[in-house]
């Protein structure tokens, strides 16, 4: 049987487009509305992937560090998030769930714990910015064990004899960072280029599901149609930021904005 | 866990890059896998390269200025009464802090490697005020990370780095200190690793960056030895040498060429900044038993919550204030080569203000640190042991905190 996130990929392909994930922080604002905001856009979201917020994190832009900053300001714990994904999990119309955070978080909770602590709550993939292949090899062995799909990831500055050895011990799913910058960055390579590069691993390895992540917004979106995925992250974080300032509820206006991300890709 | 003798510390991690199997490693993202390992070849190459440390030695020479000064201290070691008390005047290096040798060895290899640009972080201000030195020196643009409560409190190196005409890029998330600094150039690095070169301005970050930073920092031990041998004919009985530990930078370059004696010849003693004597947000993860976590690419002892997230600090002094420590000094720690203390802001102010008291010499806030506990401990040894604290800043930047907490008398005497 297929693990909910490829059969998100292949429900996606049946619909000939790219399946759409988005990314925010888990407890932004607070833990009660970022439920609720997974609910909203679980609508129109094909896979969503919950940010666990780290107070020193090396690949975050701006936009995502506030959302980060004001979720742990608000007292978010690892176990609170567990509970976010568990709740969302029993709702109706939910989707797959991807864990996207940093490694000491998981260390701290030991990976052994935090693995049955994923698999009980209903997260079915994760990310870990800060663990790179090889040094992953022993975790994501774990991931696949537990039937948690561990996402590798590749940049543009991954070298070909390492992004064969990174597909092949990937799970079903693979995340193309689509250019240097942190998250939020500008859109500052051609997408023909983005895409190159993206054809270039769907050649190494056809069956693995492909997402492009990293300066994709309402603007940028429609020029990567013909891909296995998509991911939209500090655009959403910066709506949220958007809405608090101008006390206008967060939860319809994301939700807004992901159904018209939808419909660029459609 | 087992320090190997013949072999330099910052060799001695496995490939992954880890001091006994769990310091240090490479925690970073998939982008900057290919820019550090472009470094670790350049490096490896370069390092036993006779004409690499033919250029090196010269700039060190000609341009740092070495070697520094080793001084007996007469008049503190009568007032103290016990061991001879002398000091290792790192800040007489040009710029005045043992920051410059890592920044000038990063702007060699950033030069060799074709970069255009360099970008560094810095707490009390001194290793971005030496990049920018080192910049300039070696024709590279340059911008620094510094937090934004540092800029407020390190002004003199503030004004130092924008006069070499650095970038001096505020940081304004989190504790605003030197923690969110190297952050946020190592998230500058990731968007632009392929045009600009990094310098970690400690022993801390990912492996190669320590080991760059140490092998860099070395140089003065390399002439604390010879001037040792100069003066006591040989490297002493009884010899202690004590060294403020932020990141480590100057406390692993101080002990490094005396790895291989045997502790009860020549003991290292790294003294971390306890904070203000009531707080409990002290900087000092190895004297209070933090555990072992991630932070800036590289397994260390760090303060964090149970949930990992990094806890802030409070020192008076920059240049200590953080929370994580070296991996080469948790590797020193645990095969016990190393014995760490701490000293409380208040104790640091007041050896700083006892040393200026009988000595001609101006320890910034963090070898102050070091001070404070060779003072306290240079009272119960013998006569023929030698003591010696290495003087690795000068407090010419400490001016505006030293006012505040001591009056003006004591920054116009010196």
């Amino acid at each position: 049987m297929l693990n909910p996130i490829s059969l998100a990929f292949k429900k996606a392909k049946k619909e000939k487009r790219p399946a759409l994930l988005t990314y925010t922080v888990a407890g932004d604002s607070s833990k009660k509305q970022s439920l609720e905001i997974l609910k909203a856009i679980s609508n129109y979201a094909d896979i969503l992937e919950v940010g666990v917020p780290h107070n020193t994190p090396v690949a975050d832009g701006g936009q995502i560090q506030t959302s980060s900053y004001r979720a742990i300001k608000n007292g978010i714990k690892m176990n609170d998030i567990f509970k976010i994904v568990k709740d969302f999990k029993t709702s109706k119309n939910s989707k797959p769930i991807i864990l996207m955070g940093y490694y000491n978080m998981i260390f701290q909770y030991g990976e052994n714990n935090f693995l049955k602590k994923c698999k009980r709550s209903g997260v079915n993939g994760l990310i870990v910015v800060d663990l790179p292949w090889p040094e992953n090899k022993i975790f994501s062995k774990k991931c696949k064990k537990n039937s948690i799909n561990f996402i590798q990831l590749l940049s543009p500055t991954t070298s070909n004899e390492r992004l064969k050895s990174i597909t092949k011990d990937s799970h079903d799913m693979i995340y193309y960072i689509s250019m240097l910058s942190t998250t939020g960055g500008k859109l500052k390579v051609s997408p023909n280029k983005i895409l190159a590069n993206y054809n270039k691993i769907k050649k190494t390895n056809p069956k693995k599901n492909c997402v492009i992540g990293f300066g994709i917004t309402e603007k940028t979106i429609s020029n990567f149609k013909n891909t296995d995925g998509l991911v939209v992250g500090s655009q959403i974080c910066k709506e949220i930021t958007r809405c608090l300032n101008n006390r206008q509820n967060p939860v319809i206006n994301v939700s807004k904005m992901v159904s018209k991300l939808r419909k660029k890709i459609s | 866990m087992k320090l190997k003798k013949g072999i330099p510390v910052i060799d001695q991690g496995d490939k992954l890059g880890f001091w006994g199997g769990k310091f240090g490693g490479n925690f970073v993202p998939e982008t900057l896998k290919k820019p550090i390992e472009d470094l670790e070849i350049q490096f490896n190459k370069l390092k036993n390269d006779k004409n690499f440390i033919r250029e090196r030695d010269k700039y060190f020479k000609n341009w740092i200025g070495t070697p520094t000064r080793f001084i007996k201290l007469n008049n503190l070691t009568k007032h103290v009464g016990g061991a001879q008390i002398w000091s290792k005047v790192v800040s007489d290096a040009n710029g005045g802090a043992h920051k410059i040798y890592n920044a000038t060895v990063h702007c060699l290899l950033a030069k060799k490697s074709g970069k255009k640009m360099i970008i560094g972080d810095t707490g009390a201000g001194y290793a971005g005020k030496m990049l920018s030195m080192a910049a300039k020196k070696f024709g590279l643009k340059c911008k620094i990370f510094m937090g934004a409560k540092d800029i407020k409190r390190q002004q003199p190196n503030v004004k130092a780095m924008k006069k070499n005409g650095a970038d001096v890029i505020p940081v304004y998330s989190g504790s605003q200190t030197l923690v969110d600094a190297v952050s946020e150039c190592m998230r500058y690095w990731v968007a632009n690793c392929d045009t600009t070169a990094m310098c970690v301005g400690s022993t801390v970050g990912p492996a190669i960056f320590v080991r760059i930073c140490g092998w860099s920092t070395s140089q003065i031990s390399r002439e604390l030895k010879i001037q040792l041998i100069n003066e006591f004919g040989a490297v002493p009985k009884k010899l202690k040498l004590y060294n403020c530990v932020g990141g480590g930078s100057s406390s692993f370059g101080f002990w490094n060429e005396f790895m291989d004696y045997d502790k009860k010849q020549v003991e290292f003693i790294g003294v971390e900044a306890g904070g203000p004597a009531k707080s409990k947000r002290h900087a000092a993860p190895l004297t209070y038993g933090s555990k072992i976590g991630i932070l800036h690419g590289a397994a260390q002892y760090v303060n964090q919550d149970s949930d990992g997230q990094i806890e802030e600090t409070e020192s008076i002094s920059a240049g200590l204030d953080y929370p994580g420590i070296s991996p080469l000094h948790c590797f020193l720690k645990d095969t016990k080569r190393a014995r760490y203390t701490a000293a409380s802001d208040e104790e640091a102010l007041k050896a700083y203000q006892i040393v200026t008291k009988y000595e001609n010499l101006r320890p910034s806030l963090e070898p102050s640190h070091a001070f404070s506990v060779a003072i306290k401990e240079a009272k119960k040894f013998s006569k023929n042991t030698i003591v010696i604290i290495n003087s690795c800043g000068d407090a010419y930047k400490d001016r505006g905190i030293l006012e505040k907490k001591l009056g003006k008398k004591y920054v116009k005497s010196n």
